[in-house]
């Protein structure tokens, strides 16, 4: 699959680099004793010589702010996209694909784990987190407001959904904030393995009988366009970037990460054998990249405000898994402080 | 035949892994839905092995695929209580607790098998079905012994699948060379540490094993309660709807 090692070999040097930065600070503890200026200093200081962030270190308040929200949004998209795959599950045609998708579900339950982890050592508790994704307050990624209407639509999410996530995410293993990059580091193998088996989904899809391939490439088509705009709006009309960037929280714009998905997925549809639903889509000698036609961004904002296809049935459902849930957390809770006072009487 | 003693091994633990995956994204606690799937997988991998196998026993050049999607009901071998719908979470930790246990006491005498590709098998199973057991356990305790709304549900959860553990330990659908030459666990032998093992469970989550004089039967002879037609239908739609694709 072209263009996937690359991403691979990039998680890996951050992960290095990581390892690297936490041998350097052991040697002292610059923000323990600095006050007001001192501690914004420090705070500069770390984030320009690309060090991290820690949990325990001063952070102006809109930085904590904005990674609460960021890594919010991006533990809720985990917990979304469990549904339209999850559709698939008592459906899937083999048993080895049903395994797959069973333990690809699972990796993103955990990964909403680990990114509800890393925002709450911001400060927050997940339960309020969740209560604002209940409540429509934070967002998750506007591609899980599309059905999946068929079993090439698993191929499709992981070949092109996680594709885009992981062109997305990648860059987030640099990011400033300590937590958030190890989060990314084990998500994004994770991701480029799922990746690859959506992949290999639609391979086999690609190369059978014409009706798998008819649903194979009616996936593609499907999907393309949720896919490219999950890089967000144009740049001229993002509003988060500038600061994100200074911060390094942000470290590419949208429309370099989605130039780069193009040109790492226009190749991979040459050997899948399958039509991107783009009649602009070719190469570029001079300039090296893929030229493509844009998303629909005005879709994307109706898809953001609320009115996709599928928004109200993905919030419906959480927020029935929550409520018909109550008793049960309840009751641990309940069995917990019981054991508590048994322990603390005996 | 020996064939079909594995088939309705693999059976229990495919129904089982479909009824378990519909969790997947309604559990009450990210935490589980992590562990269920994560259980779904492992009685799933079960399935597949021993699916492969009684496909190479019976001979006829049928693979797990084969086996798990193009038997009619009739055909399926497992017990009644996996294809039970997954009611409320209560329902649901009572079936992993009854069907946990009963393979773990299954896997584990198993491993002593005379036919060395069923030992080696349960070996691998036996490890897999104690972390459920613990599971369930822990989630009975919770229940059981937590909120009065949670013990009222664990109780009627009870009464509801108690009758289903029955069939866990009928010994006749099996041929009895099998069981004569070592090759399969007489259930009727599992019965008793089967029970102790509930048993000690439930009253320690202030629950009781309930009253009943109803067992009802016929999930290994392939007669099974109105629900597997539902489930089947589901999971082999698309499978049939291509004949002879590769996926």
């Amino acid at each position: 699959m072209p263009g996937a090692s690359g991403l691979l070999s990039e998680v890996a040097a951050a992960e290095a680099e990581l390892r690297a930065a936490a041998d350097r600070d052991r040697g002292g503890d610059g923000a323990g004793v600095a006050a007001g200026d001192e501690l914004a200093a420090y705070f500069d200081e770390v984030v320009g010589a690309d060090q991290k962030i820690e949990p325990r270190d001063w952070m102006p308040e809109a930085y904590r702010k904005g990674l609460v929200r960021q890594i919010a949004q991006h533990a809720h998209s985990e917990i979304i996209g469990m549904q339209p795959e999850g559709n698939w599950l008592s459906r899937a045609p083999s048993l080895a694909r049903k395994a797959i998708l069973l333990a690809k579900v699972q990796d993103e339950a955990g990964h909403g784990l680990y990114l509800y982890a890393a925002a709450e050592t911001l400060g927050v508790s997940r339960a309020e987190l969740f209560d604002k994704l209940l409540s429509g307050r934070q967002k998750y990624s506007s591609i899980f407001n599309y059905p999946t209407l068929t079993w090439a639509d698993v191929g499709a999410i992981g070949w092109l959904v996680d594709g885009a996530a992981i062109v997305n995410q990648v860059p987030l293993c640099r990011c400033s904030y300590g937590p958030y990059a190890r989060a990314m580091i084990r998500i994004c193998k994770e991701e480029s393995f799922h990746q690859r088996q959506g992949f290999d989904l639609l391979y086999t899809l690609a190369r059978g009988t014409d009706e798998q391939r008819a649903m194979a490439q009616d996936a593609v088509d499907r999907w393309w366009y949720p896919s490219l705009a999950m890089f967000g709006p144009p740049d001229a009309e993002s509003t988060h970037s500038t600061q994100s960037m200074a911060w390094k929280i942000k470290r590419f714009s949208n429309d370099e990460l989605r130039q780069k998905f193009v040109d790492m997925t226009a190749q991979q549809a040459e050997v899948l054998g399958l039509n991107l639903p783009d009649e602009a889509l070719g190469y570029d000698q001079p300039s090296g990249h893929w030229r493509y036609t844009q998303p629909d961004f005005g879709e994307l904002m109706r898809v953001i405000s609320g009115d996709g296809p599928c928004n109200r049935q993905r919030i419906e459902h959480r927020r029935r898994a929550h409520d018909d849930g109550a008793w049960v957390r309840d009751s641990a809770a309940a069995y917990a402080a019981k054991q508590r006072t048994r322990k603390a009487a005996a | 035949m020996r064939s079909d003693y594995v088939l309705a091994l693999a059976d229990d633990g495919l129904i089982a892994a479909q009824r378990l995956a519909e969790w997947t994204s309604r559990a009450p606690e990210l935490e589980e839905d992590v562990a269920l799937a994560n259980i779904a997988l492992d009685t799933l991998g079960q399935a597949r092995l021993l699916l492969s196998y009684a496909g190479e026993l019976e001979g006829a050049g049928r693979d797990e695929d084969d086996l798990a999607y193009l038997r009619d009901e009739q055909d399926f071998r497992n017990c009644q209580l996996v294809e039970l719908d997954n009611g409320d979470f209560a329902v649901t930790i009572v079936k992993l607790l009854c069907f946990a246990t009963y393979q773990h006491e299954l896997y584990s005498a198993l491993r002593r098998s005379t036919d060395e590709r069923l030992a080696a098998i349960a070996a691998k199973a036996v490890t897999e079905t104690e972390y459920h057991v613990d599971h369930a356990r822990l989630w009975t305790l919770r229940l059981g012994d937590g909120t009065p709304e949670a013990h009222q549900r664990m109780t009627a959860a009870l009464g509801r699948i108690w009758p289903y553990t029955h069939e866990l330990f009928e010994t006749g659908w099996i041929e009895p060379e099998l069981l004569a030459e070592g090759v399969a666990v007489d259930p009727a032998t599992l019965r008793e540490p089967w029970l102790s093992t509930v048993d000690k469970v439930l009253v320690e989550a202030t629950l009781a094993v309930p009253d009943d004089d109803w067992a009802p039967t016929g999930g290994r002879h392939g007669v099974h309660t109105e629900v597997m037609g539902y489930l089947l239908a589901e999971m082999q739609y698309l499978h049939r709807a291509h004949p002879g694709a590769t996926w």
